[in-house]
């Protein structure tokens, strides 16, 4: 459905006849609404997203104050966002989040979409449960958690001293910060990926379930032998996306701890934020953005051919 | 393989062609140029009063229209935006061509702006505001590099520690006499945490680059500086720089004074504060403002003194102020300081018009700004504080006593980036019971050095 597949019956070689310069006249006519929602999108996703891309790598290179034109100064930032002693530790800090995302982040879901597949009441009630996260505001839902995480008065660490298990500082420890932005994280997008799991288990046929039940394999069995075969195309789908989205990270650090406690949560995100809109260098986040996206390039790829692979099946 | 690659080259044509399109717009933007000096000029201006501020915004259309009565030629049209100025966004709207030609500033700003040349010179106009020779020096020096002016004050104070009058009494201390050193300030915090869970004595920042912010003033009240004289080095690894870091230390642990809830920043304490259960914080006059307007404080619940044992030292300053857009046209300039003159400083006109902000009923008696010292402007603003006053004074008395024998000192050059590496310290010392403070110390130091040396 490309254009080249619209393009097609008009053959280069041919010399243009009446017929079939009138054929093409159809052919566009039939396609023209098409086409008018073609231009919106193009349009949006030039202005809103390949723009601003282009923009960047521009700015990456130039020191840039908005007054007057820019000055070219080659790899200047680059070697000062990585001069930075933050950079390592925002890097190690992004990776690790990506990683314990990984574990929690993309876990979770799933097992939460074989069990509620595996319900037999009140699935629709769980699933609007499930749900429910997503539909908050990202910002209220961090918030919620710096709550949560208050290590006086705060919800998790009474629910600890309720069992007699001292408290934790969550965030105010390096120990801990990390790992409790990505529980906030997780908890935050759990709906989506649930769902979205669901629905792959709910378009594996039922017979395979059965000729399993009637082989005598248990639950584990059964998901192990024909839920992640037959998911495996959207599980590895849903880990790139989760690794895109996941060394994203920023509005987490930005809300509940600022980057700290020493630096313990400064992401990559979150030091191009602090660049740009906090040391006025837009020319250091730029570099910052340019390299990150080079990476999530690499993830979008492999996203893309697995994909395609998918559509292909 | 061909239709994908056409349609790479497609977006490669858009995209250069967008940032053709982006280089070649900015002719657009260049200044007007002559034009006669009585002839109609529009200024656009940064801080008008949101209308959610209803006494204000008020008080600003009727400014406007009496200064346009008397400047007939002169348009001035407000900007509403709260809070006035947005770092995130400041920036783009310079890139966008939307900066107003009368932009809102906070000192920790202007460096910055004036060193990325984001800020009109307007040496050559600024004679014709008689109030400028009557201007606090180091006021004034804010807003200049070298012998060239960039912009006009507004507000400004320094900093000072805040604390609950209210909590004072409750825990058996006297508000009238707050505390004068930090021995003093440890003893009121552990009395007032003792009030009761939830309770804190003494509140910090540590996060966002507030801690940072913070800890400079805390040094500077001790007589330590942030950087070297030539502003080349970082100077902050110093006794003082130590004793700042110590005494939060003691008060988290020894004490348990602080709270356990860390990483605080800007909004929290205020929050804190306006919930009234903060006993004492650093922060300057403007800290009782915004606690009372927007964090549901009380300004009779609230008084400022000086930083402990900085008598005869620094104290970090405050405030803001007005800049102009680099394109802005010389007319526009011109325009621009009778504007400023007639509204940020004159006084009984403006935001010195104090019997009509008590006919409001919108606070009067707070002792900011002050922007003119002991001149003659300065004296007259402060007796029409003293007529038309509607908060307690006294409650800030403390503090007023105080600032003749402080001397007001500047954010250190690179302030954003000295505090964020400043954070590190600032959050280990009150996250982590076993801090390294020299050590802390010697590593933002040698990162600072770093940024310092930073040619950008």
């Amino acid at each position: 459905m490309g254009w080249g597949s619209e393009s097609r019956p008009v053959e280069w070689h041919e010399p243009p006849t009446p017929d079939g310069a009138g054929a093409l006249r159809r052919a566009f006519g039939r396609n023209l609404t098409a086409y008018g929602f073609l231009c919106a999108a193009l349009i949006c996703f030039a202005l809103f997203s390949w723009y601003p891309m282009v923009r960047e790598v521009v700015l990456s290179f130039q020191q840039n104050n908005f007054v007057d034109p820019g000055v070219w100064v080659g790899f200047d930032n680059f070697r000062t966002v990585i001069a930075d002693p933050a950079f390592r530790s925002a890097w190690l800090n992004t990776a690790a989040f990506s990683g314990l995302a990984l574990v929690i982040g993309y876990a979770v879901p799933f097992v939460l979409a074989v069990v509620l597949n595996e319900l037999k009441h009140a699935k629709a009630y769980l699933r609007f449960v499930v749900y429910l996260p997503v539909m908050l505001p990202p910002a209220v839902a961090v918030l919620l958690f710096k709550w949560f995480y208050d290590p006086g008065a705060g919800l998790f660490n009474q629910a600890l001293d309720v069992v007699h298990i001292p408290p934790l500082s969550w965030l105010d420890s390096t120990s801990t910060a990390l790992i409790s932005l990505v529980i906030v994280s997780t908890w935050m997008n759990l709906g989506t990926g649930t769902l979205i799991y669901l629905a792959a288990l709910q378009s594996i046929p039922g017979d395979l379930y059965e000729s399993a039940e009637l082989d005598g394999a248990g639950l584990f069995r059964r998901v192990w032998h024909v839920t992640i075969p037959q998911t495996k195309l959207i599980l590895l789908v849903m880990l790139l996306l989760q690794i895109v989205a996941t060394m994203q990270v920023f509005i987490e650090p930005y809300l509940l701890t600022g980057g700290g406690p020493e630096n313990a949560t400064v992401t990559v995100a979150y030091l191009m934020y602090q660049y740009a809109f906090n040391f006025g260098d837009f020319g250091g986040g730029s570099a910052l953005g340019l390299m990150l996206m080079i990476v999530l390039l690499v993830f979008s790829t492999v996203y893309l051919r697995v994909s395609r692979e998918e559509d292909a099946r | 393989m061909t239709t994908t690659r056409r349609g790479l080259s497609l977006l490669l044509v858009a995209g250069l062609g967008l940032v053709a399109a982006s280089c070649g717009s900015d002719d657009g933007n260049k200044p007007a140029a002559g034009g006669a000096s009585d002839g109609p000029v529009t200024i656009t201006v940064g801080c008008e009063p949101p209308k959610s501020n209803p006494k204000e915004r008020e008080a600003w259309e009727a400014d406007v229209a009496t200064f346009q009565k008397a400047h007939p030629n002169i348009t001035v049209q407000g900007k509403d935006a709260f809070p006035c100025i947005n770092p995130d966004t400041f920036q783009a709207k310079l890139a966008g061509g939307t900066q107003e030609d009368l932009f809102y500033v906070y000192y920790t700003d202007v460096r910055k702006i004036i060193e990325k040349k984001q800020a009109a010179d307007i040496s050559q106009y600024v004679g014709t505001v008689g109030a400028v020779k009557d201007l606090r020096p180091d006021v004034m020096g804010v807003f200049k590099d070298g012998d060239k002016t960039y912009g006009l004050p507004r507000n400004n104070y320094n900093m000072g520690l805040v604390y609950n009058r209210k909590l004072f009494t409750q825990a058996g201390l006297d508000p009238a006499n707050p505390p004068k050193t930090w021995e003093e300030v440890r003893d009121a915090a552990k009395k007032i945490a003792a009030l009761g869970p939830g309770y804190v004595g003494y509140g910090e920042y540590s996060a966002g680059n507030t801690g940072g912010w913070h800890f400079a003033a805390e040094l500077y009240a001790r007589g330590g500086s942030m950087v070297s004289d030539d502003g080349k080095t970082a100077a902050f690894n110093s006794d003082e720089g130590k004793a700042v870091l110590e005494n939060l230390k003691k008060m988290r642990w020894d004490d348990n004074s602080m709270g356990t809830k860390q990483l605080l920043q800007w909004e929290d304490l205020m929050r804190m504060m306006g919930g009234g259960k903060l006993g004492m914080m650093v922060g300057a006059p403007d800290v009782v403002q915004s606690v009372n307007n927007d964090f549901k404080g009380k300004f009779d619940d609230y008084g400022v003194t000086a930083v402990p044992e900085s008598d005869g030292k620094s104290s970090l300053s405050g405030g803001d102020g007005y800049m102009f857009n680099p394109k802005a046209s010389p007319e526009k300039i011109k325009a621009g300081l009778q504007w400023l003159e007639f509204h940020e400083l004159t006084p009984g006109k403006g935001q010195f018009d104090y019997a009509r902000s008590k006919e409001q009923g919108r606070p009067v008696g707070l002792p900011i700004p002050d922007l003119y010292g002991t001149s003659a402007p300065g004296n007259e603003i402060t007796a029409l504080r003293k007529q038309y006053a509607t908060v307690p004074v006294d409650n800030f008395a403390p503090y007023v006593a105080a600032q003749g024998n402080i001397t007001n000192k500047l954010e250190p050059p690179k302030a954003q980036e000295l505090y964020a590496v400043l954070d590190v310290a600032m959050s280990a010392v009150l996250t982590r019971k076993d801090a390294d403070i020299n050590k802390f110390l010697s590593d933002a130091e040698g990162k600072a050095n770093k940024i310092l040396a930073k040619n950008t």
